[in-house]
């Protein structure tokens, strides 16, 4: 293929300043498009409901007051109660590090044993774990509703720990298997040589290898079950809620005079737990993202 | 005794994880499968009845409306978060400086919970305070924007905040597939005098068709479970103008009391989820085989 441009002098420096300059400003923009709802948030949790209602969304605030933080957290209403987000919160936390801790473990051991310890059949367990990873939840909300019931466990923080973990052992499986099936199995069978047992093995050879894949896990992991509603709105009940039921009550009660700041200092703080992961931890947060979607 | 413990053990480990799928996904599905086909209302029955409550559900016109709602909002969700993850992705890999602080931000939504999303875009969208009001303030007093309120508008709100949610994920997605392209390829091209815009349709994105098929299986699964973000920007509304088959079902679940109903969505939905996702997974697990 001949070039028509071909033997005439390079596109002018002035053209090409130009056509950078208009990049930027593109990508700019759209990095305003992201960033306009945090900041409408942040800047509208720090006003008064009188300059909420006289001002602009986009305009800073004029008098800075954190009036609204203190209600979202400790005295807005979900409901009936009035108590804030607060208790919600730590629902919220003492669901999810079982949930994650429990469910990363058993995803590491699994992973091990189909990626390392081949045996008939195991290929298959991991398709239908796999698949399991893809259902729509809906599917099984009504039955897990009655076997919660058969377990003693309606409404509670316990049950909500089961069904994350039931609910994330596939892909906490997927992550390790993928991770583990790089590994040479020369080295299980180096190990063995040397008398040590399976869990011998997976302590003292693959865990010193897994961090990266913990820390991938554990991200994922903590987002999927900090961010869920679902399953949340589905098997709690008053005073076991998590965040984002808590949440979704305080915007959408219909009770008094609608508290525009309040919301937007409880949307933050339900948000703040994965907001900080995000920031401290990205890379690992987007890996897990695309092993989720890339696999192999 | 011993000697069969220490041989049996890996299948002794993964056994738990093993019963629990079987049970609590497949036989889960196959107990939903099972009242679908019954006249359960408020409590299961479990004589089955044959295909009533299917019946029943394609002649509601609230599952009409989450039907068309879940193509309209699928179709524009998938295809406007491809194009602006692509377009973000080609931008931002012409050597950008600033690249890992764009990516930054692009991204992270993805961390948010759809609720968050969900509450800040329906205060951004409030017709008497957001966006509209501070139009009206800038001088265009003639300036309406009341989608959230507008029965036949209401769906798009949704989409511009699902597209806000997961446009960076694809971004981050198209990136990685644009890195991987061979370079050597592409430098010849150049070196040839190719333009980029022609190196990029003919060569580099042709290339990535895997990472679109993805980034479509991803989207598409996303858009079927949607649920929080309709809760939480319309609650479905006005009226049902906005229910996806996620928040139908949960309706006949929890506030209906129709369990037969309930179950027959949730049938579908799955059916829908696996006419998508089971041929990919499918082809991905007989790739690795190979």
């Amino acid at each position: 293929m001949t070039d028509p441009a071909r033997g005439l002098p390079a596109a002018p420096r002035a053209g090409q300043a130009a056509l950078r300059w208009l990049l930027f400003a593109i990508l700019g923009l759209f990095a305003l498009f992201y960033l306009m709802p945090l900041f409408v948030m942040i800047a509208t949790s720090l006003k008064s409901l009188e300059e909420i209602r006289a001002g602009s969304l986009v305009a800073l605030p004029a008098r800075v007051t954190f009036e609204a933080w203190g209600t979202a957290w400790s005295s807005a209403c979900t409901g009936i109660q009035c108590e804030g987000l607060r208790p919600y919160f730590w629902n919220s936390v003492s669901l999810s590090v079982p949930a994650v801790a429990i469910s990363t473990l058993l995803g590491a051991v699994n992973g091990y044993v189909i990626a390392q310890w081949r045996f008939r059949g195991a290929n298959l367990i991991f398709s239908l774990m796999l698949f399991g990873c893809f259902i729509p939840f809906q599917v099984v909300l009504l039955p897990m509703a009655r076997t919660l019931g058969f377990m003693g466990l309606t409404g509670s923080i316990s049950g909500l720990v089961f069904v994350h973990v039931i609910y994330g052992i596939g892909f906490t499986t997927l992550f390790f298997r993928n991770y583990y099936v790089t590994i040479p199995v020369e080295l299980v069978k180096a190990a063995k040589v040397d008398g040590a047992g399976f869990f011998r093995i997976f302590w003292s050879v693959f865990m010193p290898l897994s961090l990266p894949i913990l820390m991938v896990t554990v991200i994922w992991q903590f987002t999927q079950i900090w961010n869920d509603f679902l399953f949340g709105v589905s098997f709690s009940q008053a005073g076991t809620q998590p965040v984002t039921v808590a949440l979704n009550n305080i915007v959408n009660s219909t009770t008094g005079v609608k508290e525009y700041n309040v919301d937007m200092a409880a949307a933050i703080i339900a948000a703040l737990p994965t907001l900080f992961v995000y920031a401290v931890a990205g890379k690992y947060f987007i890996r897990g993202l695309t092993a989720g979607s890339v696999k192999g | 005794m011993a000697a069969w413990l220490e041989r049996n053990v890996p299948k002794l480990v993964l056994a738990p994880s093993f019963v629990a799928v079987l049970v609590f996904v497949y036989g889960f599905i196959a107990w939903t499968a099972w009242v679908s086909m019954t006249r359960s209302r408020l409590l299961p029955k479990y004589e089955i009845e044959g295909f009533i409550q299917y019946d029943r559900l394609f002649a509601a016109p609230r599952w009409d409306t989450a039907i068309n709602n879940l193509f309209v909002f699928g179709a524009l969700f998938i295809a406007v978060s491809m194009l602006l993850g692509l377009l973000l992705a080609i931008l931002l890999d012409q050597k950008i400086r600033a690249e890992g602080a764009l990516r930054t931000i692009y991204l992270y939504p993805m961390a948010l919970s759809m609720i968050v999303t969900g509450t800040a875009w329906k205060w951004i969208m409030n017709p008497g305070l957001g966006i509209e009001a501070t139009v009206r303030g800038w001088g265009f007093e003639g300036f309406s924007f009341d989608w959230v309120i507008d029965p036949d508008m209401a769906i798009y709100a949704i989409v511009i905040a699902g597209v806000w949610q997961a446009s960076g994920f694809v971004m981050a997605l198209f990136l990685a597939g644009l890195r991987s392209v061979d370079e050597e390829i592409v430098k010849a091209a150049r070196v040839d005098g190719i333009p980029t815009w022609r190196i990029y349709s003919a060569i580099i994105i042709p290339s990535m068709m895997p990472i679109f098929l993805s980034a479509f299986i991803v989207l598409a699964h996303l858009a079927i479970k949607s649920f929080d973000l309709v809760i939480a920007l319309t609650g479905g509304g006005p009226g049902y103008a906005t229910d996806l088959p996620a928040t139908y079902m949960y309706a006949m679940a929890f506030s209906r009391g129709d369990l037969g109903q309930a179950a027959s969505s949730a049938m579908v939905m799955m059916a829908v989820v696996f006419a998508i996702v089971v041929p990919y997974l499918y082809s991905e697990l007989r790739a690795k085989r190979d």
